[in-house]
């Protein structure tokens, strides 16, 4: 031991002429890092309720809860999450896992509060201090817990699609579907928003785990058309998957399809387990072998009703094979579908008119209940001078004949009015006859009805889109053979009670064009000539559409309604759904029951 | 004064004691768990003859929180926001081990970003954790403006960890796959400051402490681990170090950045107290030297984290690693077995705290005066929170 050694101890006192480290709290504050995980903060317009914070909170510090005054938009729960922070642990994996980063936190870290009722809230719609705060804690954006690419589906490419009508869509192989279906939250709001409610994120689940028959079974339960819906679906469900905000949604189609495109047909029977019950001696009619008409059929069937089915064309599938071309939906997997629910016993008069070979009123008198599923077959007209001339076609008629494997005759170079998917089919199928194919819509691409995949690929395989172009009048043209459309350049002009924006024709900015031939596709119409007037003016049809009252019921006491004839979004999810629903209320006349648990979901 | 049995365990313990301990010589002492000298909510019973231990016995049981249990019922995902709070001073070390054995198993290759961001932050937190050793070390010798300084600039390291992560105890920062974010605007320059920070205050307490003729006095000869015993007792880290064996994880196998990076294994050869706080001491110097070197060479963009399946439902295919890597008390291991669920079969946390607080400590308490068992036990650096998950 030396001198200094008991000298340096000393040195602490040069420490005591300089400023304090401490701060002096809560006189001077400390605001927490702009990356702090503090309180948390939703921005409410932005979430829509999926409740994926509650699944990966691992303290059970979130629940979801209604929220007074929240109106909730589509594709949202209405339920917004609220947090303990008598649990919470500021892990923030729910800010991490929020599909539509509504979920953050706020910098700020200190509460008092004498009421630890409070430390539960629901955050964004509980007034706190800080919920204007713009720094915090925030999913950096190369960040993911989900996958957020869609895995690419394999396609014929568009110029080999072109030469023929064979399938585009390849489908999943068995990996790239367990990968996608991997990227599912499970929320469920795609059952909330499917017309049939189908179980979405069940059926996935047998994907991820390699159990499609009883995928199989679960698609059943809502919709025996899955090979057809797997491939042409609306797919409303995937414009609000939530898991979409971040980059693609699930394709929630493609895995139905890769369930429906893994089981045989000859296996159906032995997997849905659908034994013919004990036949109930009640009769049902239905008109029209659609997807709704047929949907009715096998719900009907397998509660033991006997079922006919009448049909004006020599096959069923309705619009599904007469309307979307064989290169969307091939013939074999339609007749999958209808084969499959025809198997159960379900009889079908093909080629028989209804009206014309049997008359409706013989319906009324010879069934206990009567279905209408005939859908939308008379063209809407464009309502311009000229549009009688023979070189304008009808988009439906052009289909079908395509469908029957004639020939339209639509020429070399042809005009598509409209901007659905009966118009994007045309232009295509047009396209494979060899057209070039220019498409005149109203508004703007961003406003056609059509299923996005339809517009894109119409324009991959070169089709020519003409955005807020609008019919004046059809001209004859120098050849018989063609046909002049005059058209003017449109504006979109804002609704002023916050619609979406009119378009209004510009007079001086008006061409003329000549094609071969003008193809209409501007929607449909119902025809409501086989019913007989006396019975026809006890339904209540309004805007062309037949009402339908609960159970899909008309105001005739065994009538029942269903399908594009009955509903305004006319697709053939929504035609299934109905077609099912009908079966519940068929059920319910002729067995004189309420079925438990059946009640339509809004 | 007592031979230790032929077992090696203290004669109260294993019930042959010779002590007659009605015979009015002996007091027996609580130690713990609240007392201010235990690192952490652990007890020892010593028995004292005067002022000296004869035998001490340790007690263990205060902290048990089940960790390795509740992780089996939880998914791989939220399994991360736990295993920071099994050795509180020192979380980062169970995130990076954590995810380490995660990613082996499921085949995860993490990118160069990330192997860098996750190196610093294993370095920053052998230095946090360092400084409140030395808090503590001070303290427990009496010298107590050390710890004041020593955690006030801990505080500072810590503030760093707040920007990097978001928090400054429980980061959660380091995830499976990668990390949750890059370094914000600014960092290198304010982590520039706070090492320049420290190194002043290092300087004053190497004079105060180390110069200091009372941490001498008390400290050197006290708690002597001679090279044969490290093995015997499974000794690693500092306490290795300080007896001359030189083994390091971060240089005998490298891993994450390690091997990219210039430093020397510190060592000793006294191997008391003494030695041991002075190659800590070495090693505070160090981590500071490699984080200087980290924030001058580590790449600034490029991805942090590997693409990861949905986490909701991650399964990861059966099998089993382990992984370990060199806290500041030495190796600490991960031990995980997969059975291709969603969960966890099997997770086994080894600290190494477990050999040191418990066998060694029993051993070495043995013949101290009483006033020093609390610098004895800090001079080990043990953390109850890791002997127990």
């Amino acid at each position: 031991m030396n001198l200094k050694d008991l000298l340096s101890p000393f040195y602490v006192w040069q420490r005591a002429f300089e400023k304090p480290l401490t701060s002096l709290r809560p006189i001077e504050e400390r605001p927490g890092a702009p990356r702090y995980r503090g309180f948390h903060i939703n921005e409410v317009g932005t979430c829509v309720g999926c409740g994926t914070c509650k699944l990966i909170c691992q303290n059970h510090a979130i629940d979801m809860v209604e929220v007074e005054g929240l109106e909730p938009r589509g594709g949202d729960s209405g339920l917004r999450p609220r947090f303990d922070y008598g649990r919470c642990c500021w892990c923030a994996l729910c800010v991490d896992i929020c599909p539509t980063s509504s979920l953050r936190m706020s910098n700020q870290y200190a509460w008092l509060t004498d009421d630890p009722d409070e430390f539960r809230f629901v955050a964004g719609v509980d007034a706190k201090s800080w919920n204007a705060h713009e720094l915090g804690y925030r999913r950096d954006k190369d960040y993911h817990l989900v996958p957020t690419k869609r895995l690419e589906m394999p396609m014929v490419p568009p110029g080999e699609g072109l030469k023929s009508f064979d399938e585009v869509v390849k489908g999943y192989s068995a990996e790239q579907a367990k990968l996608e279906a991997d990227r599912c939250i499970e929320c469920g709001i795609c059952v909330a928003t499917c017309p049939a409610h189908m179980e979405v994120p069940d059926y996935i689940r047998t994907v991820r785990e390699g159990d499609l028959e009883e995928g199989l079974r679960i698609l059943y339960r809502t919709n025996p058309f899955s090979a057809t819906c797997g491939r042409i679906c609306t797919h409303r469900c995937e414009e609000v998957c939530p898991v979409g905000a971040q980059g693609d949604p699930l394709a929630i189609r493609w895995l139905k399809r890769y369930i429906v495109d893994q089981v045989p047909l000859a296996d159906y029977r032995r997997i849905l387990g659908d034994e013919i019950p004990t036949e109930s001696g009640k009769k049902v009619a239905i008109i029209g072998a659609g997807p709704g008409g047929m949907s009715a059929a096998y719900y009907l069937r397998k509660r033991g009703h006997a079922v006919t089915v009448y049909e004006t064309q020599q096959k069923g599938g309705g619009m599904l094979r007469y309307g979307v071309p064989s290169y969307r939906l091939p013939d074999d997997q339609l007749d999958k579908d209808i084969d499959y629910i025809v198997s159960l016993g379900v009889e079908v008069k093909y080629g028989t008119k209804v009206g014309v070979d049997v008359q409706f009123t013989e319906l009324l008198e010879g069934f206990d209940a009567v279905y209408i599923g005939t859908g939308v077959n008379v063209p809407t007209k464009m309502r311009v001078n000229g549009e009688d001339h023979p070189r304008v076609l009808s988009g439906p008629q052009v289909l079908s004949d395509v469908a029957k494997g004639k020939d339209p005759g639509v020429g070399k170079n042809i005009a598509v009015i409209g901007g659905g998917n009966v118009a994007m089919d045309c232009a295509r199928v047009s396209r494979r006859l060899g057209a070039e194919v220019t498409i005149l819509y109203r508004r703007r691409i961003e406003d056609m009805p059509a299923d996005s995949e339809e517009i894109h690929e119409s324009q991959a395989e070169g089709c020519r889109i003409v955005q807020r172009a609008i019919p004046v009048e059809i001209l004859r043209a120098e050849s018989d053979a063609q046909v002049t459309i005059k058209w003017g350049e449109a504006e979109m002009v804002p609704d002023p009670k916050g619609g979406r924006p009119r378009p209004v024709l510009q007079e001086d900015r008006v061409h003329e064009d000549t094609f071969d031939s003008i193809i209409s596709a501007i929607g449909q119409a119902g025809d409501y000539g086989f019913i007989p007037v006396a019975e026809r003016d006890k339904l209540e049809i309004k805007w062309g559409k037949l009402l339908p009252r609960d159970y899909q019921h008309t105001t005739l006491e065994k009538v029942f309604v269903g399908g594009d004839i009955a509903n305004d979004v006319a697709d053939a999810i929504s035609a299934i759904e109905d077609g099912h629903h009908a079966a519940r209320g068929i059920h319910q006349l002729l067995a004189g029951t309420a079925e438990a648990g059946v009640e339509r979901k809004p | 004064m007592t031979e230790a049995t032929a077992t090696g365990a203290p004669g109260s313990l294993s019930g042959d004691s010779t002590l007659d301990l009605s015979s009015g010589k002996y007091i027996k002492v609580w130690q713990g768990p609240q007392h201010p000298g235990i690192t952490g909510n652990m007890s020892l019973e010593l028995v004292v003859c005067g002022d000296e231990v004869v035998e001490c016995k340790t007690h263990v049981g205060y902290l048990h929180r089940g960790f390795e249990k509740l992780m089996e019922r939880r998914t791989f995902i939220q399994n991360f926001t736990m295993v920071c709070r099994i050795a509180v001073p020192e979380p980062t070390f169970n995130e990076y081990l954590y995810a380490a054995a995660v990613e082996d198993l499921a085949g995860i290759q993490v990118p160069e970003r990330a192997v860098w961001l996750r190196t610093l932050n294993l370095e920053m937190m052998r230095l946090a954790s360092f400084l409140m050793w030395l808090g503590g070390s001070g303290a427990s010798f009496g010298l107590y403006t050390i710890p004041q300084w020593a955690v006030a600039h801990r505080d500072f390291v810590l503030d760093l960890f707040e920007e990097v992560t978001g928090s400054r105890i429980y980061h959660m920062y380091i995830v499976p796959g990668g990390v949750r974010a890059g370094l914000p605007d600014g960092f290198k320059e304010r982590a520039t400051d706070v090492m320049i920070r420290i190194e002043k205050m290092l300087g004053e307490v190497e004079r105060i402490v180390f110069h200091n003729a009372v941490f001498k006095k008390r400290a050197k000869g006290l708690g002597i681990i001679t090279p044969e015993m490290v093995d015997h007792y499974g000794i690693v880290g500092p306490n290795a170090r300080a007896a001359g064996v030189a083994r390091d994880l971060r240089k005998d196998e490298p891993y994450l950045a390690y091997g990219d990076l210039d430093f020397e294994v510190a060592t000793g050869t006294a191997s008391d107290a003494y030695e041991r706080a002075w190659v800590r001491f070495q090693e505070i110097h160090q981590s500071i030297a490699l984080i200087r070197q980290m924030i001058e060479r580590m790449p600034m963009d490029g991805p942090f984290q590997a693409p990861v399946p949905n986490v909701l439902h991650w399964k990861i295919p059966a099998g089993e690693t382990y992984v370990k890597a060199e806290c500041t008390r030495g190796e600490y291991g991960y031990y995980l077995v997969t059975d291709g669920s969603e969960y966890l079969r099997r997770i086994h946390v080894r600290g190494p705290s477990y050999t040191h607080a418990v066998a060694l400590m029993e051993k070495l308490a043995v013949g101290t005066n009483i006033a020093d068992i609390s610098g004895l036990m800090v001079s080990l650096h043990t953390y109850p929170p890791e002997i127990e998950r």
